[in-house]
């Protein structure tokens, strides 16, 4: 592997500009000129808009202008857009409302825009905001599932009766009655999957500068995928065409699929930069964040599965009822249905399944995908309700998942993965054995003796990464293509630039990336760079988000590499006298096999560009690209363990032991892998035992600050044992199936399934909060 | 933030004559409070006159059986200070839990138990220890202090400049923190005097801010020890309810902190 390459433990190279605070975030640039934006936005859930009265604020100091919906809809500035169509089981398209950057006539929840004061400065806009007169007329609201689809509720949008959006089915209904109708044992559960707001550290911003003299566009801002970006923005907002829009995504804090969607903010910013002539800021804060930023989760499901008389699955019956806010956001409709009914096989053997999930609209923040994107839901229902037949069933958790695991691959489940490779009992027996699962009786018996609760929790997830074989996903209503784009540009000196269609906001992009090239050509990773980010570089990519950056992101990178090696050796060859295929490549030189006659890679590059002696015919320069589109999904999958105490004075969880085992083929940098898994397992725990995003039954959010949305701090959560037992994926050249979300995906069941076994009782909803397990604990 | 006027007294005297001259003046300490409540535009003073360099406000003095601390020392410096962890060891834990490490370099006692949030630490100790709150212009026992939420017994411009505590006996403080700030989501603190009293009082439990607990005070009386308190019945009428936790809940924690304080205290 060599010291820089695949599977090496390198220090980040970007972190000496993040630490020492260099980063360059949106919020840091300033352009000439440059005015700032403040969003008026609605403290109602549901109301009409009456009347704007801006006069005041026009007469304000340093106030340029007022801008409102009725102005959008005058400029014919395109609606916000959902890119995945669903068809309800009745063969209908799913029913949306409109959704305007800033509401016209009727805002829906909390926070939603209905004007922007743009000012010389952030303070002078806020000041002027306060001062814009804003009538509306209440409506009343409605903010829960449950309550939205009841007859007589208010209503969201004309367009969406019933406040449905769709009612989507998969599987094999007349199959899994069949099961059902057989099964010696069935087992049901209800559970609710918590609405979490994503919480990036670094906020959405925009800044957005209009030339008018070439009449173009650049906006920077903070997204996970500019080039998507850039394309919503100019094919269905009207903004301008894709050659006239550059989008940068410069250095981004933090997005866990938050900074996937194209927002309102950085719609108006462009628009309003073109108006106002000059460029417009605009830097949300943490209450923006909290009330704009797409929630996660919130599925309240009901589930049975049926077992026959050796314990085996025969058959999983899910219903679901999704929370999609007040509108549709960009992958919005695809979370609850195919990234989520798709994985509800798990890691089982289930002939028969059958999932339907209903699409609801309610006076609430949008949702769409947040770290994990369905596949937490659909593995927290599974983990769930194995822990909950093993108990009812009075089998072990563990021998009741091994009775049941998937051992031959490929496999296909009933909801159309086929899952490629795996060892679902490896990483099962590796976290069994790293937390001593035999012992745990004699300690829950000793913790009994000290007035503890002791509890132990094993979840066996799986998900669906790589995201997507452009077909498949287009079959399934996607509206776009998920393949990834890289470019290899090696310089006349030998030093190589690697541009890429994936987008780093944390993950480590600049070093891994960096790996595989040092690991091919033995070249030092000081020697590369990665370029990625900015529209106007990279040709074009699709970003990152659903763990895909390596398995796609970074295959083509190295298809790329192949074709640019294969183009070196040519010219190597030929400098050097010998046969093309007698060339190896080796710590920086390209080498006759079995002689001494090298060339060193600098060299080759040069004669490249000084094209005084190439081979006949041959074009100079050295730099390639290529697409990749992968052929599968990748199936990380592996086994969590979570072993803590209950107070029962006070309900409160204390962790003892937390041990993760997982499959994420091949590891190209193990502690940027273990970071990841880190930041996962803490997102998953907080899920499990701190973190929900509250309305109450107006719509008003409760919980739109740190003061009152819990989120994990370093004292909330273990020290974590991480293992893993790899199975190559086969569907990539490099093996590897993606590690950015499994923490966060298999933690939450692992924690309630724990917490649940100490208190003895199997009902507990999430967040486990020491007030709900304590009322739990001493419930009749 | 709104515009504002900043003074940097150098002097109780200073700071006092400032807040006279202004239209809508405040005192700042910490800032831990007054300033984000600034930054999200719900407060507007048109002066701020910070205290916090103010010489006479800082320190701690142990004379006797009485332990004082100026008004203007910030809770890490509470936390270290040798007489306090002498005098009373349960006040320097108290501040140890207090907030996390940048709340507790800046946050100041008289910034604490000015501000008198239901859910803060220290009323808890000033009305168990019985202590006395010193201000430029009298003394006010910790019994006349706290007046409910976010209320006190100070005046337009009156200025806290040391809290003093007699050095009881015994004392001890058990918070379960709140899962998103961290302030008490109820919190007791018990003290027996040295002449034998017994004092509770429970923070971020009632409805009307921190509170003596009797029930509590008479079984430890009778009996100082953890399980005098087990057939203790604690009312959850009155107490504070949110997503956090219920009033049962709280009712329990003021028990169930009670005996841990106890236990803690010795
Ligand atoms: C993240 C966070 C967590 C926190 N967690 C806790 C916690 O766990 N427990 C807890 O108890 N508190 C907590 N706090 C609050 C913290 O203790 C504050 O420091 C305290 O409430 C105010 O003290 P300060 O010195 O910062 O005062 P400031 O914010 O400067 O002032 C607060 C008020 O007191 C007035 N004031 C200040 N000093 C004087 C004086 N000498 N005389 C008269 N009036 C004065 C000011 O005018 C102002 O009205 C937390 C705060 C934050 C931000």
């Amino acid at each position: 592997m060599g010291v820089e390459g695949i599977g090496a433990r390198v220090v980040r190279k970007e972190d000496k500009r993040f630490i020492t605070g260099k980063g360059r975030y949106v919020d840091d640039i300033k352009l000439v000129g440059m005015t700032h934006a403040h969003f008026i936005r609605s403290p109602h859930a549901h109301a009409k808009v009456k009347k704007i009265d801006s006069s005041a604020a026009l007469k304000m100091p340093g106030v340029v202008a007022v801008l409102t919906g009725q102005q959008l809809v005058d400029d014919k500035v395109g609606n916000l857009i959902c890119g995945w169509a669903i068809t309800s089981k009745d063969g209908s398209p799913m029913k949306m409302g409109a959704w305007p950057a800033m509401a016209p006539e009727t805002v829906r929840f909390v926070g939603q825009a209905v004007a922007v004061v743009i000012a010389d400065s952030k303070n002078l806009a806020r000041d002027a905001a306060e001062a814009v007169v804003v009538d509306y007329e209440e409506l009343p609201a409605v903010a829960d599932v449950h309550a939205a689809i009841k007859s007589g509720a208010p209503q969201l949008h004309p367009e969406a009766p019933g406040n449905q959006v769709y009612d989507w089915v998969i599987g094999d209904e007349g199959a899994t009655d069949a099961a059902f109708a057989k099964a010696a044992n069935v087992v049901k559960l209800d559970v609710t999957n918590n609405r979490l707001a994503p919480n990036a550290m670094e906020p959405r911003a925009a800044i957005a500068d209009y030339d008018a003299a070439e009449e173009h566009f650049t906006l920077y801002t903070t997204s996970q995928n500019p080039h998507v970006a850039r394309l919503v923005l100019s094919a269905f907002y009207n903004i301008a065409p894709e050659h006239k829009l550059r989008v940068i995504a410069p250095d981004v804090g933090g997005g866990f699929g938050s900074k996937i969607f194209i927002y309102p903010e950085e719609m108006v910013a462009l628009w309003a930069s073109k108006k106002v002539g000059r460029p417009v800021k605009w830097t949300g804060d943490r209450t923006e964040a909290f009330l704009t930023d797409a929630h996660g989760r919130d599925h309240v499901t009901h589930a049975e599965m049926a077992f026959d008389a050796n314990n085996k699955i025969t058959g999983l019956k899910v219903k679901t009822y999704a929370n999609f806010g007040a509108y549709m956001s960009l992958f919005s409709s695809s979370v609850p249905t195919y990234l989520y009914a798709t994985l509800l096989s798990g890691q089982y053997n289930i002939p028969a399944i059958h999932a339907e999930v209903i699409g609801v609209y309610t006076n609430t923040t949008p949702v769409d995908a947040y770290r994990g994107a369905g596949r937490p839901e659909a593995s927290y229902l599974i983990e769930r309700l194995m822990e909950t037949a093993a108990r009812q069933l009075k089998v072990d958790p563990a021998a009741l998942r091994r009775t049941n695991f998937i051992t031959q691959f490929p496999h296909q489940t009933p909801v159309i993965m086929a899952y490629d490779t795996g060892d679902f009992n490896a990483s099962l027996d590796a976290a069994m054995k790293a937390i001593d699962y035999a012992g745990f009786a004699a300690r829950k018996a000793q913790a009994k003796s000290q007035g503890k609760l002791r509890g132990i929790g094993v979840s066996c997830y799986i998900e669906a990464c790589g995201i997507a074989p452009s077909k498949a996903v287009g079959s399934l209503g996607a509206g776009v293509g998920l393949w990834e784009s890289a470019e290899v540009r090696v310089n006349p000196v030998g030093t190589i630039e690697i541009l890429t269609g994936s987008h780093s906001h944390g993950q480590g992009h600049e070093t891994t990336f960096c790996q595989l090239v040092a690991d091919r050509l033995g070249v030092p990773i000081s020697q590369v760079s990665i370029v990625h980010g900015d529209t106007d570089k990279v040709q074009f990519g699709m970003g990152t988000y659903g763990s895909r950056s390596a398995a796609v992101g970074l295959t083509a990178i190295l298809k790329a590499m192949e074709k640019m090696e294969s183009k070196a050796k040519k010219i190597a060859a030929h400098a050097l006298e010998a046969s093309e295929a007698d060339i190896v490549i080796e710590n920086g030189e390209f080498k006759v096999t079995g002689t001494d006659k090298a060339i060193a890679f600098p060299m080759v590059a040069l004669a490249a560009y000084t094209a005084h002696n190439l081979p006949d015919g041959m074009e100079p320069g050295l730099k390639e690209s290529a697409f990749y589109d992968p052929s599968n999904f990748t199936f990380p999958a592996g086994t969590y363990i979570c072993e803590l105490e209950v107070d029962p004075g006070t309900g409160k969880t204390s962790f003892v032991n937390f041990v993760a085992a997982d499959d994420f083929g091949r590891l190209i940098n193990p502690m940027i892998v273990e970071g990841q898994v880190h930041g996962g397992l803490v997102q998953g725990i907080g899920q499990a035992l701190l973190e929900h995003a509250i309305y109450d039954a107006n719509g008003q959010p409760v919980t739109a600050s740190f003061m009152d949305y819990a989120m994990p701090r370093a004292d909330d959560v273990p020290s974590f044992n991480l293992s893993h037992t790899t199975t190559l994926c086969p569907g990539n050249p490099l093996g590897i199936k993606g590690c950015g979300e499994a923490g966060a995906i298999g933690a939450s069941a692992a924690v309630i399934n724990a917490i649940t076994d100490a208190i003895g009782k199997n009902n507990l909803e999430m967040p486990a909060t020491p007030d709900r397990v304590w009322r739990t604990i001493h419930a009749a | 933030m709104y515009q504002t006027t900043y003074h940097r007294a150098s002097s109780v005297d200073e700071a006092a004559s400032l807040f006279g001259k202004s239209s809508d003046a405040k005192f700042l300490a910490g800032g831990q409070t007054l300033l984000p409540v600034m930054k999200q535009r719900l407060a507007s003073p048109s002066d701020v006159i910070d205290l916090g360099k103010i010489k006479e406000l800082q320190g701690v003095e142990l004379s006797g059986d009485t332990l004082t601390i100026k008004a203007a020392t910030t809770y890490y410096d509470i936390m270290t200070n040798a007489d306090v962890k002498k005098a009373i060891p349960a006040i320097a834990y108290l501040t140890s839990v207090l907030g996390d490490p940048a709340v507790r370099y800046r946050g100041t006692i008289g910034g604490s138990i000015a501000n008198n949030d239901p859910a803060a630490d220290f009323p808890a100790a000033l009305l168990a220890l019985g202590a006395t709150v010193k201000t430029n212009k009298r003394s006010i026992a910790a019994d006349d202090f706290f007046k409910g939420l976010f209320t006190t017994a100070l005046e337009d411009g009156e200025i806290i400049t040391a809290v003093s505590f007699p050095v009881p006996a015994k004392a001890g403080y058990e918070k379960m923190r709140h899962p998103a700030s961290r302030f008490a989501l109820t919190g007791v603190f018990v003290a027996q005097t040295k002449s034998g009293d017994v004092r509770v009082a429970a923070t971020g439990a009632s409805q009307s801010g921190v509170m003596r607990v009797p029930a509590i005070e008479a079984a430890l009386k009778a009996n100082w020890s953890p399980s005098a308190i087990d057939n203790v019945s604690i009312s959850a009428s009155g107490l504070l309810a949110d997503i956090h936790g219920t009033a049962e809940y709280r009712a329990n924690l003021v028990k169930v902190m009670a005996q841990r304080a106890v236990a803690a205290a010795g």
